[in-house]
């Protein structure tokens, strides 16, 4: 195969995807003029961090005059999670010279990592057709990003007053929430991370937030351990070379 | 309000370089330190769970800051929304179910 089927193929896989992509990326736009940030505001925030629930949050976060540490501290944890989809593709690109892997990081997503490392599981050997499939995943989801980034910028400033798409914001991050709890552990780190940020939604400089969230991954991880304890648990041998 | 321009423009910066480098992290450390450690893996897999339901609930339930749950339309257009979520998995459906319950409510 072509360098030019491999990226096709990953297009194509990707398309669908497009469906949840495009509303997310319209409120993204729109909640930031919302927020009150400028349309130059939103579009670097799109194309400089490029993480959707991490942007909602952050512009959130502004519009209420977080300070920058809990803005930016919000951001990262909630973006976290690509350290683990970094893990997962690192073993199938290590032939990879560094400025392809430099592009790939920036690009990289959600739904980019499930669809490429899915498709690798099934078998595809060389580092070059394993790239050029990874950029066809991800490449359509930059752009149609940056495009209904502006889009919802510009539809975002004319929303008559009835419409009440500010609460688009957290029903957007419910979206996400609902097929994030897979098991009891997922749901215990929802309960506790919902349950203490409201409880804390006072607490000056939306330390609720992060406090919620932190305490949230901790029950989740001391749930799932309890879990997989009887199974055999987490030997010490496993983690030497 | 909104924060000042100058926190806007360090947030994006100081969050872009940030999640830059939380991408990259094992696609370039990964010959010098392998695998990330099992524990390390456990609590990465809660992160979305629990941020995600740190952000909706205390909008939904407390969107003023106090928790309010008589009155607040909030409540069971977020109700009617999760079932939506969990029916369809699909976020178009999930946000267009809210906004139209709010609505609804709004005007009963």
């Amino acid at each position: 195969m072509s360098r030019r089927e491999d990226f096709i193929a990953g297009v194509r896989t990707t398309t669908p995807v497009m469906l949840g992509v495009i509303p997310f990326g319209l409120v993204a736009g729109a909640a930031a003029v919302g927020a009150g940030l400028s349309l130059l505001q939103a579009i670097a925030l799109s194309v400089v961090v490029f993480a959707g629930a991490s942007q909602l949050a952050m512009i959130e976060l502004l519009g209420q005059d977080a300070t920058l540490l809990v803005v930016v501290g919000t951001a990262l944890i909630i973006n976290s999670r690509l350290v683990m989809y970094s893990a997962s593709l690192a073993p199938h690109f290590t032939s990879e010279s560094r400025r392809w892997r430099g592009l790939m990081a920036y690009i990289m997503t959600d739904q980019a990592f499930a669809l490429s490392v899915t498709r690798y599981a099934e078998g595809m050997d060389d580092v070059t057709r394993r790239r050029w499939y990874y950029l066809g995943t991800a490449a359509p989801l930059w752009v149609v990003w940056q495009i209904c980034t502006v889009v919802g910028v510009a539809v975002g400033a004319s929303v008559p007053g009835w419409l009440p798409l500010r609460f688009a914001v957290p029903l957007t991050f419910l979206a996400l929430l609902v097929p994030a709890v897979q098991t009891r552990a997922h749901a215990t780190a929802a309960v506790v991370g919902g349950g203490v940020a409201t409880a804390g939604a006072t607490i000056p400089y939306n330390l609720g937030l992060v406090l919620g969230a932190l305490l949230g991954v901790a029950a989740g991880t001391l749930v799932a351990r309890t879990a997989s304890e009887p199974a055999g648990g987490v030997g010490p041998e496993e983690v030497g070379e | 309000m909104t924060s000042p321009d100058p926190v806007v423009w360090l947030a994006i910066v100081f969050a872009g370089v940030g999640t830059y480098a939380l991408r990259a992290s094992f696609l370039f450390l990964f010959e010098r330190f392998g695998d990330v450690p099992d524990g390390v893996e456990t609590a990465l897999e809660m992160v979305p769970a629990a941020v995600l339901s740190a952000l909706v609930v205390p909008a939904v339930v407390a969107p003023e800051g106090a928790i309010a749950v008589i009155g607040n339309g909030r409540v069971p257009a977020a109700l009617v929304a999760a079932a939506v979520a969990w029916y369809t998995e699909s976020i178009l459906a999930t946000i267009l179910s809210g906004l139209v319950a709010l609505i609804v409510l709004g005007a009963v």
